[in-house]
């Protein structure tokens, strides 16, 4: 059986800055993961990384990432998302 | 130390000011992305996942004072206060915003340093060993040909789109800190049978994803013939080097796929061509400036000390935590007298590598105070104050001691390398930063570190193992194993001149995991070993990989009986 569509989001570098950006859902870029417009279709999905992708002069590496709402907010799937959305450091603290 | 000439700066000042260009262009929109990603790449930058990130090359490991005050004040400038040393003997700065790396740029050609070669497929940054001219065991100091191969590699036309990147290492001592059989060239300084200086050529080392140990290509190359040599080799690299396969592109992959036979008579027919030409071969040096080079590295005139300081001794006695540092963090320096200290950045807790702004300069200033305003940059990530007097250890260490610099660790279980893995890499497939604090924190107490003796834990976050995973004591492999952080032990790994690739001792171990395996790894050891002189890496080699294998899997062991 295929696996259900997991809704997605744009995500990309800053060019200038270089840090974590997400596509709102005007078409601009945010620094909240909770603020980021969801496409739960390839089609919207993949409409809106072309747009973004073509902004050249505002982002870098432009793709697509996995996410889950929860409590209809968006949570990343993969734990590099995760640590994307989280920053360096967010420490897993393995102490007993 | 080097200086540099003429021409060194205006190579450097050029390069940045193209490199600024090249920034404006980009953003005007002037230069894509796809068009400027090689540029940057060339001048040491690269997109991390959370910002842009710069390597800075600190050729051959070393620094001056004035260099490392420099690098604090960039990383408090344009950075978040703190840099991380690297594998490779650089540094990285973690936060820059493009349109200040040209700034940075600049400011790092002020001091004589540059980012240059720091990335892509061209000779990279050649390292040596971090003890050079200081080491008691060394036969000749490693970096002026190092710094040789510099000169040579930087810019070098014909090898700048390499079928990948390429390491060089020098060593000067017959006992390896330098890891050159891990890389695609070492070098160990040797002398003939009639005392003439020269090299054995190892090629084909590398770690990975396929780690090979390299192998003798030339076991006496004339210290005069060493361009035209490395010349060779890497033209035939550049050669028949594959492309197809960036996996597969390495010259550890080309010397074990053709055989170290064919390389060699290949490398040898294009070396005896080069000679042959009228006139030379067209990279020999001007002796003259190999003379220039070397007088940089003169042998430091160290005012005469007696071999036993009594002022130290008396210390010592009274100040156990001054003892245990001396034991531990300081090496045979070859003029008595004198040690060489090593400054572990592995705190207790904190991040593998890393050193504050502050920090930087606490170390420049009691390199220009106490050390010949050197400091050398380990591959072990940590940092080397080469020229202490045995009477200035106690201020050195009370330094340090306030700057959180004073950790008696070096070679110990809590001094372990870490690549930054996915708290700062676009690469890694898992975190190696948290694990390394976890295992670090497990050993902490002192006595229990001591008792452990010598052991070399390194970790990497992916497969590419900058953290050297391979040749460690015990190695951790950190990889996403379905959407989990997951992490692979290896054990045995040998990262000197008998460099020994890790065996992997069974399945991977969740994050939660690897701490406490590391505490069962280590009872075992204390529990088998012979006396407290057989090492780790001793006692696996006697009984194997089964009690040990046994020792991690322990809880399903039991389980399963």
């Amino acid at each position: 059986m295929a696996k259900p569509y997991l809704p997605k989001v744009v995500t990309a570098n800053d060019l200038l800055r270089g840090d974590v950006i997400w596509l709102d859902a005007q078409g601009g870029w945010v620094r909240s993961l909770a603020e980021a417009a969801v496409f739960d279709t390839p089609q919207t999905a993949e409409a809106a990384l072309k747009s973004a992708a073509a902004q050249v002069d505002k982002v870098v590496g432009a793709y697509l990432a996995d996410i889950r709402l929860v409590g209809g907010e968006p949570e990343p799937v993969h734990f590099r998302e995760e640590m994307r959305v989280r920053g360096a450091f967010a420490n897993l603290d393995l102490t007993p | 130390m080097y200086r540099y000439d003429e021409f060194d700066d205006a190579f450097v000042r050029t390069r940045v000011a193209q490199f600024r260009g090249q920034v404006e262009r980009r953003l005007s929109g002037a230069l894509t992305e796809d068009e400027f990603k090689p540029l940057r790449l060339q001048n040491g930058l690269y997109l991390q996942l959370h910002a842009y990130m710069l390597r800075v090359a600190i050729p051959y490991g070393t620094l001056s004072s004035t260099q490392m005050q420099q690098l604090a004040m960039i990383a408090e400038r344009w950075d978040r206060g703190f840099g991380h040393f690297t594998t490779r003997q650089n540094i990285q700065f973690n936060w820059p915003k493009l349109q200040d790396v040209p700034e940075i740029l600049e400011a790092l050609a002020d001091v004589q340093m540059h980012a240059i070669q720091t990335s892509g497929n061209c000779i990279r940054n050649v390292t040596a060993d971090h003890f050079a001219g200081a080491a008691a065991d060394e036969i000749e100091d490693p970096r002026p040909t190092a710094e040789l191969i510099r000169q040579w590699s930087s810019d070098h036309p014909e090898f700048a789109f390499l079928p990948r990147k390429f390491k060089i290492a020098v060593t000067g001592s017959p006992n390896d800190r330098a890891v050159t059989k891990a890389h695609d060239i070492g070098l160990r300084m040797v002398r003939d049978a009639n005392g003439a200086p020269g090299y054995e050529v190892i090629v084909g080392g590398g770690l990975g994803r396929t780690p090979m140990i390299g192998k003798v290509i030339r076991g006496f190359l004339p210290k005069s013939d060493l361009l035209p040599y490395l010349e060779a080799i890497v033209r035939v690299y550049n050669l028949y080097g594959r492309r197809d396969n960036k996996y597969k592109a390495r010259i550890k992959i080309l010397v074990h796929e053709e055989g170290l036979e064919k390389i060699r008579a290949q490398v040898e027919a294009e070396f005896e061509q080069q000679m042959a030409l009228s006139g030379g071969p067209l990279v020999a040096p001007d002796p003259a400036q190999v003379a220039r080079i070397e007088a940089y590295f003169a042998a430091p005139e160290l005012p005469e000390r007696p071999a036993h300081s009594q002022n130290l001794s008396e210390l010592l006695s009274l100040r156990p935590n001054l003892a245990a540092w001396v034991q531990t963090n300081t090496s045979d320096h070859r003029q008595p007298g004198y040690r060489i200290v090593t400054v572990t950045l592995k705190s207790i807790g904190e991040v593998p590598g890393d050193a504050s702004a502050s920090q930087m300069r606490v170390l420049a200033d009691l390199a220009a105070r106490y050390s010949l305003d050197e400091l050398r940059i380990s591959h072990e990530q940590n940092v080397i104050l080469p020229h202490v007097a045995q009477d200035d250890l106690p201020a050195v260490f009370d330094t340090l001691r306030a700057a959180g610099l004073a950790e008696a660790n070096a070679g110990l279980i809590s001094d372990i390398i870490a690549c930054p893995g996915m708290d700062y890499c676009a690469l890694a497939t898992a975190r190696s930063i948290p694990i390394a604090q976890d295992i670090a924190k497990r050993f902490a107490e002192p006595a229990r570190a001591r008792e452990i003796g010598k052991m070399q834990v390194k970790i990497s976050g992916c497969i590419n193992a900058c953290g050297h995973h391979h040749v460690g004591h015990v190695g951790i492999l950190g990889l996403d194993k379905a959407g989990k952080e997951n992490y692979q032990i290896t054990l045995g790994g040998d990262a000197t001149e008998t460099l020994a690739v890790g065996e992997r001792a069974g399945r991977g171990l969740d994050a939660e995991e690897v701490g406490p395996a590391m505490e069962r790894l280590m009872d075992a050891y204390l529990r088998l070993r012979l006396s407290a002189d057989e090492t780790f890496l001793q006692a696996y080699r006697r009984l194997g990989a089964a009690p040990f294998k046994g020792a991690i899997y322990e809880e399903e062991n039991a389980d399963a009986a």
